[in-house]
């Protein structure tokens, strides 16, 4: 039997199947090739199913009513960092939101994140966050020559640095820092957990350097420990945690 | 329109694409074009490992690694290539060790290393720890790292700009160029999504890394994004692609979803169960079970839900059992796909056994390739200054089934070897001159698509390509299910042919760049089909049950396929698919059956 004919043989509503409801999204678009570009509110109401996610029900709305309705997505399943957006105001990837966890009742609110430009409806500027990234030197620095086989590291070393390792950059952190939305000249907690990640790897030997370029006056003493990064991060990275070790290692000068 | 010169252009910022471009941008000036941004692609998604006999944990070698990979071919890998992959697997993971991969580490503070599936102790004996890892999350952290060493070296990225055409001297479309002639790539033609614009990047070297295909299917672990580009605007422009016909379904992908759960957990003890509760790949691979290569565990889970033992309410999935493990041995090893069965299925893998099907994963196929990537355009004759690495090329070392692990190991070897070869491609070849009208094709495409009021939705003819792929072109295919697939698809590209797109703006538009992806994967699906039509044999992941058995006499050989002008009777500009056939090369394995 081919799998066209199972499902074909299925009863109309088979026991086990996702119940399926209607919901409303309710989005913040904005056209910037419109006669006089000002973001304004749309709702659509679309049905979905039980382990839709809310990705699932923009792509109804794209798909189905609206083809001009612009987002960023790639893997649907929380690892590639390109659908951070603001949900029922707070930072999160539209891939990893399940629907049946929000309330159904009302509408879903869905903003683009805040604090970098907006390009069109959820679609933001992402230069200004990577140019953060940029500036903390995220990569091994080493001197001398290179071994010939691997650098040894023991698993307790490994797990010193390991929850920075899972960063994504998808920017979840940053834009949802009160701090960055007031002055764009932060670095924001996505640098600063990149710059954790080597700064605490013991095969690394640019602690130092980053230490000074985090110690500038829009570095890591601007973070007002509000939490809101760790309560965005998708990846459940300790965001507030790692700044407030990078803050003191540098007065320790231990790491 | 702007007109852009390098050196080298690299299509893609994956793992390929990013680790060619560390080689190639300290030799020549070089630019790295990606449809997103590099740490957006799909490399991040892989999960459990990278092969490479260091031999850190047990006794190995490349050679049982070599053999493994060709065995787990089904013989159709080309066995010179698969030493060169075997043998630089040590240095390629070295190598990504010193730029910082913070791979999990044995006691004494060397990479550690688990088992994975096919790969094997002395010929087959028993399983072997050959993966190299960090968690579930060693993809992560092989973007990460190469895009970290990218920002060291300040390599120029042009980030959201979608290559839509390639180049060449020559048209290799109109009439066949005879073998021997030299025929050269001149560049590439960009979309800038930010802007709307057009960018001609002339090159003397490009290189193509582009990815997979995945979503020609609809259960697919392949992120939205992965529709076949590169391999799609090769072939127009007269290119063969090879093996098209072997796609690899993963057999755990989370039930309904297509989510990827990685192979690793079975490589830390997990086993799959059916409604029984009966451990069933006993009956399938005795001596490596779970740990069998993906095709065969992907059939045997599908059988089993064929033959009524699937679980379930609608007794339609098989399931991944954890529970036997402890929780934070688990937590430990694979703490992602943990996450992502609780997150999309409501599911605790430490105390319930996770729902699981296989899902399209990785396409074998592509982009036909020598050793040192450079791109085929006969059996013999190259391209010069064309290169391809990764998931849309075909060297072959993947033959008709692709190990676990394989596919990181693959971009790093071969897109070492592909930036190496773009480099000293480009320091001693002369500039050619573009065509006239370089962007013409793509600029008339788009208005085509843009321009049109009304007419079928994207969204409509892709959801139908994918449901018939599904249906008709997947673990279990016969002549009858794929020439409905290949009925369907001969209907939806007519109905693509007036497609229209709602958004008419140029800024940011991916309506209608998903537009253009469609027609990419039609294209893809075409040459899949015809090639599984054309192949009346089972080998690796391409599965008759009207020819159940390996074929050797007739079919030990890689499928070519070109897309040239259908008949003189045809409307025009119409295509059809043309099949060719390339020999295996074989160095130190004769065929022998395969059992696990």
């Amino acid at each position: 039997m081919t799998a066209v004919e199972t499902a074909a043989a299925s009863p109309a509503a088979p026991i086990g199947a996702v119940p399926s409801f209607d919901v409303t999204l309710r989005i913040r678009r904005f056209d910037p090739e419109a006669a006089s570009p000002e973001p304004y509110w749309e709702e659509f109401t679309v049905t979905a199913h039980g382990t839709d996610r809310v990705l699932d029900a923009m792509h109804t709305v794209k798909w189905e009513l609206d083809g001009t309705l612009t987002f960023r997505r790639s893997c649907a399943h929380g690892i590639c960092g390109s659908d951070a957006m603001r949900i029922n105001g707070r930072n999160r990837l539209a891939c990893k939101t399940l629907l049946k966890d929000l309330d159904p009742r009302k509408p879903v609110i869905l903003e683009p994140i805040k604090g970098l430009p907006v390009i069109k409806d959820l679609v933001v500027d992402m230069e200004p966050f990577f140019a953060s990234y940029r500036e903390v030197m995220p990569f091994l620095i080493t001197g001398g020559n290179a071994p010939s086989a691997e650098r040894l590291q023991s698993p307790e070393q490994r797990a010193r640095y390991d929850d920075t390792t899972k960063c994504i950059l998808c920017a979840a952190c940053t834009s949802s820092c009160p701090v960055f939305w007031t002055d764009g000249q932060y670095f924001g907690p996505a640098a600063i957990v990149n710059a954790h990640r080597f700064i605490f790897d013991s095969r690394d030997e640019g602690a130092a350097q980053r230490l000074e370029i985090l110690n500038d006056k829009e570095g890591v003493w601007r973070c007002r420990t509000t939490f809101n990064c760790t309560d965005a991060c998708p990846r459940g990275i300790e965001v507030t945690q790692a700044i407030a070790e990078v803050k003191r290692a540098m007065i320790t000068r231990a790491f | 329109m702007q007109t852009h010169q390098y050196d080298v252009v690299i299509v893609g910022a994956g793992g390929a694409g990013m680790r060619a471009a560390l080689e190639s941008s300290g030799r020549a000036r070089t630019a790295v074009l990606t449809k997103l941004y590099p740490t957006r692609s799909h490399t991040g998604a892989a999960q459990g490992g990278m092969c490479a006999a260091l031999a850190n944990v047990e006794e190995d070698n490349w050679e049982w690694h070599t053999f493994d990979t060709v065995k787990g071919g089904d013989y159709l890998v080309d066995q010179d290539a698969a030493e060169v992959m075997a043998k630089e697997a040590i240095d390629a993971v070295l190598d990504l060790e010193r730029m910082g991969l913070p791979f999990n580490r044995t006691p004494d503070g060397k990479i550690d290393q688990r088992r994975f599936g096919g790969h094997t102790r002395n010929h087959g004996e028993a399983a072997v720890r050959r993966a190299c890892y960090a968690a579930d999350r060693t993809g992560h952290m092989i973007l990460q790292t190469l895009y970290q060493q990218c920002v060291k070296q300040d390599v120029a990225f042009f980030n959201e700009f979608y290559v839509l055409d390639v180049l060449l001297d020559t048209d290799l479309t109109a009439q066949e160029v005879p073998s021997g002639q030299a025929v050269t790539v001149a560049g590439v033609v960009a979309y800038e999504l930010a802007t709307g614009e057009i960018h001609v990047f002339r090159a003397k070297s490009v290189v193509f890394a582009t990815g997979g295909a995945g979503k020609i299917f609809k259960t697919t672990s392949n992120a939205h994004t992965l529709t076949g580009d590169g391999m799609a605007l090769t072939l127009r422009r007269g290119i063969p692609l090879e093996d098209m016909e072997f796609f690899q379904f993963h057999p755990t992908g989370l039930a309904g979803l297509g989510i990827l759960l990685s192979e690793a957990a079975r490589g830390e003890g997990a086993i799959l169960r059916n409604s029984d509760g009966e451990r069933f790949m006993e009956r399938y691979a005795p001596t490596i079970k779970d740990l069998a290569p993906r095709d065969i565990v992907a059939r045997a889970m599908a059988n089993e839900v064929r033959e009524g033992r699937g679980a379930g309410p609608n007794k339609d999935y098989v399931l991944l059992d954890l529970t036997h493990l402890e929780p934070a041995h688990i937590e430990a090893k694979l703490p992602d796909i943990t996450e992502f069965a609780r997150t999309y299925l409501g599911i605790e893998p430490f105390t319930e056994p996770v729902p699981v099907y296989p899902t399209a994963h990785y396409l074998m196929g592509g982009i036909p390739t020598t050793i040192d990537a450079e791109v085929l355009r006969t059996n013999t004759d190259v391209v010069g200054g064309l290169f391809a690495a990764g998931e849309c090329a075909c060297v072959s070392v993947h033959g008709s089934n692709r190990l676990g692990t394989n596919s990181l190991l693959d971009i790093n070897v071969f897109g070492r070897r592909a930036g190496l070869a773009a480099a000293a491609y480009a320091a001693t070849s002369e500039w050619v001159g573009l065509p006239d009208d370089p962007a013409g094709a793509v600029v008339g495409e788009l208005e085509r698509m843009r321009g049109a009021a009304t007419g079928e939705r994207v969204s409509d003819v892709r959801r139908a390509l994918q449901e018939s792929m599904d249906a008709n072109a997947q673990v279990f295919r016969t002549a009858e299910s794929l020439d409905r697939a290949l009925a369907d698809i001969v209907v939806l590209k007519e109905r693509y042919r007036t497609v229209s797109v709602q958004d008419k703006g140029t800024r940011f538009n991916t309506d209608l760049l998903e537009a253009i992806e469609l027609g990419f994967l039609l294209d893809l699906a075409e040459v899949v089909v015809v090639g599984a039509l054309a192949r009346q044999e089972s080998r690796g992941g391409h599965f008759r049950e009207d020819f159940p058995t390996r074929d050797d006499a007739n079919f030990m050989q890689h499928t070519m396929a070109y897309l040239r002008p259908a008949g003189a009777d045809a409307r025009p500009g119409a295509t059809q698919v043309r099949l060719d056939h390339k020999p295996v090369t074989v160095t130190r394995y004769q065929p022998m059956e395969r059992k696990y």
